[in-house]
């Protein structure tokens, strides 16, 4: 083990432009695929920020008795789909008109009688803010007696789902392209580096190392390499999205598992590939 | 120690490269592995130390049956033998010491055993004062001494030469045959291929030659001659 470490840091600084140049590759092939990233992440964000909007109204008939409703809002918070259900009696409803629509305000001031009726605000838990989810909820909602009407914005929603698996798809279309192209540039560069250390591979072979010996420090070099190209990556990504933000618009960045997990892809191709590229080396000559 | 048995060699494209060779070399022999160019010297080097398969026929090395070798025993077999070419074929970016240690390394020799080991066989090689050298600076003779040192190294018992002194001039030729002539007379078998039949008449030493594949002179089975037929 030792060895094959020395053997592999050995390499680096026998090869310093090839190694840096390797290291580039793979750091630049991983902005791509990181700035891709950040773009789905932002979109993920995005999504999820308007399905937070996402809410079913359920009208009450007129004079329900208070202890029917606070009953029924427990039943509802109950369901599994549930995130909250907040009862909104007619007062608070006018109370909210009357701050929310400035404009009408002294129309609403001169009301001699509350229009609004009371209501039930149900939003949903996270994964379950569908166009299935919510007309299952609303279904349900319909049947208890008290209830006068449910409403959700049935288009909207619609088109939030048609949103998010048209974003699922190219997203992942997309991202497994890039990390494609970037697993084929990756792999040229780290088999350069196998074919430029062909003559002491032959040489290794000769004196009577087994392909277990020659191939360690590749793979370690390998994996080294493809983990800075990632820890470039993730550098080279923190820039772009700190010029996007001050020039652009307000977005977000990878969280840490995130970033990890670019820099753990690097590594795995760098790893993977250095043991494509020797393993055929080996088995060529 | 070495034995060919009926062997054939063809390489897939070009034709037969040996034709029905058969020889046995006992151990701690000098022999010489003579013919023109072409005639399938480096070949026979070459299925002894399995870096091409054998076409038919049965070779055996130091108990490797090597036409049935498997590809993972093959280090093993290398271990076994010492190989020398007439290009070095030395690791530039390193030192003769680390040259030599290198293929200790390889076999995983014990780490605190190697510079000693280095060391002697440098030193029996006459190169113990440039172990710092590499090869860039070392002159061809001296080149061949750490190729032949880091043949040793593993105290094979067969040494392979193929046209050892082929890149070499006059004095370093003798430099290094005398040295591989020392190596054989402590007790390891040496077999080298060559052109020089100056060093091959001035040894008394089995000769083996090829023609076009075939062996077509043994001196330890055959009439003695008075000299090679090589001209
Ligand atoms: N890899 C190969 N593929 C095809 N033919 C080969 C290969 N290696 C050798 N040969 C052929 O096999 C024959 C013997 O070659 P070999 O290298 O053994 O000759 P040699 O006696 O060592 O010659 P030299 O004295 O020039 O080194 C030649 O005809 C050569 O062209
Ligand atoms: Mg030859």
């Amino acid at each position: 083990m030792n060895l094959t470490i020395r053997e592999a840091l050995l390499a680096f600084r026998r090869a310093p432009l090839l190694s840096a140049l390797s290291v580039t590759t793979i750091a630049f092939s991983l902005f791509v695929v990181g700035l891709f990233g950040l773009v789905a992440v932002n979109l993920q964000d995005a999504l999820r920020g308007v399905a937070e909007r996402v809410e079913i109204v359920a009208y009450l008939l007129p004079g329900t008795p208070i202890e029917s409703i606070t009953l029924a809002e427990k039943d509802i918070e109950a369901f599994p789909e549930v995130h909250s259900a907040v009862y909104v009696s007619e007062d608070s409803a006018l109370a909210r008109a009357r701050a929310e629509l400035v404009e009408f305000r002294d129309v609403l001031q001169e009301l001699e009688r509350n229009p609004l009726p009371a209501s039930i605000e149900v939003k949903l838990k996270p994964r379950f803010r569908d166009a299935e989810h919510v007309n299952d909820v609303a279904d349900r909602l319909r049947g208890f007696g008290f209830v006068d009407d449910v409403r959700f914005g049935r288009d909207w929603v619609e088109k939030l789902d048609r949103l998010r698996q048209v974003a699922a798809a190219v997203g992942l279309v997309v991202g497994a392209a890039f990390a494609v192209v970037a697993i084929i540039i990756i792999g040229t560069t780290i088999r350069m580096a196998v074919l430029q250390r062909s003559r002491e591979i032959a040489i290794m072979r000769l004196v009577g190392a087994t392909n277990g010996f020659i191939r360690r420090p590749f793979l370690l070099q390998g994996a080294i390499k493809g983990m800075l190209g990632g820890l470039v990556a993730v550098g080279l990504s923190y820039g772009a999205y700190t010029l996007i933000n001050r020039w652009l618009i307000q977005a977000a960045f990878f969280s840490n598992v995130q970033a990890l997990a670019i820099v753990g892809f690097g590594t795995l191709i760098g790893f993977f590939g250095s043991a494509a590229s020797v393993g055929r080396h080996l088995r060529r000559v | 120690m070495i034995k060919f048995t009926n062997v054939f060699k063809a390489f897939p494209k070009g034709g037969l490269a040996l034709k029905d060779v058969s020889f046995h070399i006992a151990k701690g022999e000098f022999v010489f592995l003579t013919g023109h160019s072409g005639a399938g010297k480096s070949t026979v080097l070459k299925l002894v130390y399995a870096d091409e398969p054998v076409t038919s026929g049965e070779v055996r090395v130091s108990g490797f049956n090597v036409a049935e070798l498997r590809p993972r025993d093959v280090p093993m077999l290398r271990r076994r033998l010492g190989i020398v070419f007439q290009d070095f074929r030395l690791l530039e970016d390193r030192t003769a010491e680390e040259n030599v240690a290198f293929a200790l390394e390889v076999t995983g020799a014990r780490r605190s055993s190697i510079p000693a080991r280095v060391m002697r066989v440098l030193t029996q090689v006459g190169l113990a004062a440039k172990a710092q050298a590499y090869p860039r600076e070392l002159s061809g003779g001296e080149q061949q001494r750490v190729a032949i040192a880091r043949a040793l190294v593993n105290e094979p018992s067969v040494l392979l030469a193929d046209e050892p002194t082929g890149n070499l001039d006059e004095r370093a030729t003798r430099g290094v045959f005398q040295l591989l002539r020392d190596i054989n007379a402590s007790g390891t078998a040496v077999v080298m291929a060559t052109h020089d039949l100056d060093l091959v008449r001035q040894a008394p030493y089995r000769v083996i030659e090829l023609q076009e594949g075939a062996l077509v002179y043994d001196s330890a089975v055959d009439e003695p001659r008075d000299q090679a037929a090589t001209p």
